[in-house]
């Protein structure tokens, strides 16, 4: 097949190139979506995802005409084993945007070792994520407690004024997941 | 309007039809939302029988007609800008009409005003945990339903695979709010009546509501493949009138305290093994087999098993806590006193195994139960 | 890869293959060749997901269970849909490919002959891997060919690092297949061949060729994931780490939509040359089928979350996803129109290719209504995961792609052999599949909308009828296609020569070459007018 000119082969090789690197930066965009759906989530409060930490809520600027009820919720996952207790001391409150509030949770581990977890904020509804905001709390980092130790872990947050009319009650749920496996100082 | 009259004239017969046939359509339910669902399956579904009706009659009069062994000759036209603008701008309306009530009823759907019931529902490989955040009460809700039926060994219920060892009861009129998640994998709590289907994800909560116009009992699954037995965890929910539902509450407050009581109980080695029996079918059976034979190497045998067959601390150690890395769960938090222990005497004597490891205890009682949990803390 | 291009004619000079027996078939870069092995291995999956499809239906004939444990039930989903989508549909529409595209373009051969040797001879060994984990200790890859986590992660069984594999392997084989398909059609059609006298099927395939490439690569990526997640203690999935377990659906899904056209689009394209040709008309609309085919695919990239309305994601992007999936239906819409306006007021013969032309616009329209009901938000609540879902799926990939393989079978056997099969033979494997696949996946609309979950080993007893009714219908239909390759053997072996246009009125570059086609052809390009 002489009829296949020069220009045609290289016209090949061009697309063929062209294309792989195509289907590589797809593989590229594949790991992409990773950082874009956790922006998206903290944007759109997809899957009721909770920010970092804020500074504290400013004591004149309470909005004393609302309520707001919030509900704590404790889970404990499956791959946690048996040997912990976690559960928050008070399970609901009543509080009105912009007033800082502390809560308490309990964790007691166990067993006989050292354990590492990681406790994972999840609200709902998901729209009213981006309104409770944590100063400080226990599942910014991930907790190590040594064998039969018991922690009191706090909370402290407020609900942001600018919460829209329609939420009276928020639930804060906390899962506790064994973090052994991702524990970020190893020689635990 | 002749037109709208006639159409219905054809229709209400269908409607009827489907109404009265409740296995071939979907249920309309007990609350607005389903009601509103059903609607909207019915609207859409006419539709796309109209749609189908006019299409379908298309082909087959071009199949009757345009034939060439009845002599048809081929027509020249290949193309026709106007027509096939008219077939993409008329679908178009038509979703539009679609789209209306379907974005009126999701959106109602959304609702957060003050619930007067909060229900943690936690899915677990294989079965439900609810909790009344409000009333401090909280239990497992697993299949009823016998093995020797699932293995067709005895002739099957009524309620085959529909009914649970305790349903949740919820009361009428009031507006219900479940929290789903999950211990371990994805499930999806799925309840037909209500139109709740809500994925329950291990991390993340999310919510759903209903409020149930009519007492009964409702039946429901997972709808989301969870592993081996996804298909044997039923959701049942019996919704009451408030007056029965106090009363319920009440008594589940007073079971709380009696079971408390019932650990200190000595019970008979008969009364351990019916209650063991019954108890190993509907919680170990899935896997360690009823013959006690397991599936190795992923599930051992109990059958002349070596923790079965040796010290009696260790197996119940072990059946507390569960085997990290392992299938076996901690049945501790899931199963009182009673059962715990008729379980573990029906392992330690059942499929011949009262002849093997005779040195240890074979029998163990509900205190002895109570004295491990305590000693683990 | 450059002597792939270089030696793309290495058998200048011959006029059969260079090797004779195995080797001739390992070592071949013939378009012709590698078609037929991507064809034959095409249908011979095709049984074997049957098989595993059989043992699912079997065990679902009657409620308790009979024959397999609800694990093995659970390995059999995942393995029949992994099997059908990438070892039957994918490779045989591949096949099609190879043996069509350079016979519809007037090409000599794929541009990239070694290329395409190799993306073939990848398949067999994907399917070793993952045919393996059926047989070694411990339980296969049991959490359906969707593979959610965590079940496949932190709960999944040792042999799933086995199927990410597996999968690497078969994306690996589809993404350089579309790289040659693509680079032949732009580059070596006919002179006078230009993008808007392309054959509707070569069209389709370019799109689809696209969409592979596009996604493919996305879906190795989530793979990839697991497996870091699985062994190298990242936390993409595991909420525990700071992952989330919805992102894998999100990933999955941006893959799997496209996906489900890549299956579809060259049915799409054999339909649309197999009812002009039988209708003695040309297609009707022919740039409005191009328009609607790219619409479709662009569509899909954009409608993914419609698999996930139950996860609970916010109510604004459950209304975006439900509006871009209606969508949909307007480009779908526009091709069944214009197949029904391509047969309106034609001359109608109905040979055997015809007829599953036919029952494919009508039962791939049926799957399309099913699939508007499921874009329906609040409805989808109640149909999501049951097997409503199964039976729409099954209605556009039965009668859907499946058919518009078979269709193709019937359309160009002739040409591929010289030969034509038994038209009454033909037309008893119509008739059987039909009537049984309808008697499979209707009721199985009933069955969901009743309330009947997928992926369940056993089920309540209100359901025992139609899942009877279903299963004799799927052994009907699995019986059905041992006819098809009786018809295929004795065709190939002793059927009745046929001429080069096969077809009364058939149109294209393939029908003025000689049945069978010579092992080289278009080594001078034609002239398209």
């Amino acid at each position: 097949m002489t009829e296949v000119s020069q220009e045609k082969t290289s016209m090949t090789r061009k697309w063929m190139v062209r294309l792989s690197i195509f289907a590589v930066a797809m593989f590229g965009f594949g790991y992409a979506l990773v950082p874009i759906y956790d922006l998206m989530c903290k944007e759109l409060g997809i899957n009721g995802k909770t920010g970092g930490p804020v500074l504290a809520a400013k004591s004149t600027q309470v909005d004393k005409s609302r309520t707001i009820t919030v509900q704590f919720l404790t889970t404990q996952n499956a791959k946690l084993g048996k040997h912990w207790e976690f559960y928050p001391k008070i399970t609901s409150i009543e509080v009105h945007p912009g007033e800082n509030k502390q809560v308490n949770f309990i964790a007691k581990n166990d067993t006989n070792a050292k354990m590492t977890v990681q406790a994972i904020p999840s609200v709902t509804p998901s729209l009213a994520a981006k309104y409770l905001k944590k100063t400080e709390c226990f599942c910014f980092e991930q907790q190590t407690l040594t064998a039969h130790e018991k922690a009191d872990m706090p909370l402290v947050f407020h609900v942001d004024r600018d919460i829209p009319k329609e939420y009276h009650t928020i639930t804060l749920s906390y899962t506790l997941f064994n973090a052994n496996k991702f524990a970020k100082d190893k020689k635990s | 309007m002749r037109w709208r009259s006639s159409l219905f004239l054809i229709l209400t017969p269908l409607l009827t039809f489907a109404e009265q046939m409740p296995t071939i359509n979907m249920t309309q339910g007990v609350t607005k939302v389903s009601r509103d669902i059903y609607d909207l399956h019915m609207t859409i579904f006419l539709i796309c029988c109209v749609i189908g009706v006019i299409v379908f009659g298309a082909i087959l009069y071009s199949i009757i007609h345009h034939r060439k062994s009845k002599g048809a000759v081929a027509a020249d036209f290949h193309e026709n800008a106007t027509l096939e603008f008219a077939w993409t701008l008329i679908p178009f309306l038509i979703l539009i009409v679609m789209a209306v009530p379907a974005t009126r009823v999701l959106v109602s759907m959304r609702d957060a005003s003050k619930p007067d019931v909060n229900i943690k529902v936690v899915g677990y490989q294989w079965k439900w945990q609810y909790e009344y955040l409000d009333q401090g009460i909280s239990f497992f809700s697993s299949l009823a339903t016998p093995l020797d039926q699932i293995h067709n060994k005895i002739k099957k219920n009524k309620d085959y695979l529909l009914d649970v060892d305790k349903p949740l009861v919820v009361p009428i009129h009031k507006k219900i709010r479940f929290l789903v998640t999950s211990n371990d994998v994805i499930h999806s709590w799925w309840m037909p009546a209500f139109g709740i289907k809500r994925d329950a994800i291990p991390g993340y909560i999310h919510e759903a509501w209903a409020v149930i116009e009519q007492p009964g009992m409702y039946y429901g699954r997972c709808a989301e493949l969870c592993g081996a037995d996804h298909g044997f965890m039923p959701v049942v929910v019996k919704a009451v009138t408030e007056v029965e539902y106090k009363k319920w509450i009440k008594s589940q407050h007073e079971a709380k305290k009696q079971s408390a009581a019932a650990s200190n109980k000595k019970m008979t080695q008969d009364e351990l093994m019916a209650e063991g029996k019954k108890a190993y079918d509907a919680h170990c059976a899935s896997c360690h087999k009823a013959t006690g034979e397991g599936m190795p190497p992923v599930f051992p045998a109990l059958k002349n098993g070596l923790i079965v067959v040796g010290p009696a601390d260790a197996q119940i150690k072990l059946v507390l806590n569960g085997v990290k890395g392992t299938a076996m769960q901690a049945f501790g938090a899931q199963l009182d006193d009673v059962t715990l222990a008729a379980i573990i005497t029906y392992e330690r004597n059942a499929w011949g195994n009262d002849n093997i490891g005779k040195k240890y205890k074979k029998m163990i009682q509900p205190s002895d139960i109570k004295a491990a949990r305590s000693e683990g803390k | 890869m450059s002597d792939a291009v270089m030696d793309s004619h290495d058998h200048d000079h011959h006029h059969g293959p260079a090797h004779k027996g195995f080797k001739r078939w390992l070592f071949t870069t013939n378009h012709k060749d590698i078609g037929t092995m991507y064809l034959i291995f095409a249908l011979v999956m095709l049984f074997v997901g049957g098989a595993f499809a059989l043992v699912i239906r079997a065990e679902l004939f009657m409620p308790g269970l009979q024959i397999v444990s609800p694990d093995y039930f659970n390995q059999m989903t995942t393995m029949h849909g992994l099997v059908m989508v990438f070892m039957v549909i994918m490779p045989a529409m591949t096949g099609l490919a190879n043996w069509q595209i350079p016979l519809m373009i007037g090409a000599p051969d794929m541009a990239l002959p070694r290329l395409n040797n190799w993306s073939f001879w990848i398949l067999p060994i994907a399917l070793a891997l993952i045919g393996s984990t059926l047989f070694i200790d411990g339980p296969g890859p049991n959490f359906g060919w969707t593979f959610y986590a965590p079940l496949s992660t932190t709960y999944g069984p040792p042999s799933t690092d086995y199927m990410i594999f597996a999968i690497h392997l078969l994306g690996l084989s589809s993404i350089m297949g579309s790289i040659n398909i693509i680079v032949t059609i732009f580059n070596l059609r006919a002179p006078g061949m230009t993008l808007m006298k392309m054959p509707i099927f070569v069209w389709t395939w370019l799109i689809t060729a696209f969409l592979i490439i596009a996604v493919m690569p996305v879906l190795a990526g989530a793979v990839t994931m697991m497996l870091m997640d699985r062994h190298f203690g990242t936390a993409f999935f595991e909420a525990g780490g700071g992952g989330d377990p919805v992102m894998f659906q999100h990933i999955f899904w941006f893959f799997g939509h496209p996906e489900v056209y890549i299956l579809i689009l060259p049915a799409f394209g054999v339909i649309s040359e197999v009812i002009p040709t039988f209708s003695s008309k040309k297609i009707f609309g022919y740039r409005f089928m191009v328009y609607a085919t790219a619409s479709i695919a662009i569509l899909s990239f954009v409608v993914w979350a419609h698999h996930m309305f139950t996860t609970g994601i916010p109510l604004a992007a459950e209304l975006f996803f439900m509006y871009t999936t209606m969508l949909i239906a307007v480009p779908t819409g526009i091709k069944v129109f214009n197949w029904v306006g391509t047969m309106w007021r034609g001359a109608l013969r109905f040979e055997p290719p015809m007829l599953f032309a036919v029952a494919f616009v009508i039962l791939f329209t049926i799957g399309g209504f099913s699939g508007l009901m499921l874009s329906i938000v609040p409805a989808d609540y109640q149909y999501q995961d049951t097997y409503f879902v199964v039976a729409h799926f099954h209605y556009v990939l039965v009668p859907g792609a499946l058919f518009g393989i078979m269709t193709a079978v019937y359309y160009w056997l002739p040409k591929w052999s010289g030969k034509m099969y038994s038209h009454k033979l033909a037309n008893w494997h119509f008739w059987l599949t039909v009537i049984s696949l309808n008697l499979t996946f209707f009721p199985m609309h009933f069955l969901g909308l009743a309330g009947m979950p997928r992926r369940i080993p056993d089920y309540a007893l209100q359901f025992t009828n139609f899942n009877a009714v279903a299963t004799v219908g799927a052994f009907m239909f699995g019986l059905s296609q041992l006819v098809f390759v009786w018809l295929i053997i004795s065709t190939v072996r002793s059927g009745k020569p046929t001429t080069p246009e096969v077809w009364e009125s058939s149109h294209g570059l393939e029908w003025t070459l000689p049945s069978p086609p010579p092992y080289h052809t278009f080594e001078t390009p034609p002239h398209v007018e």
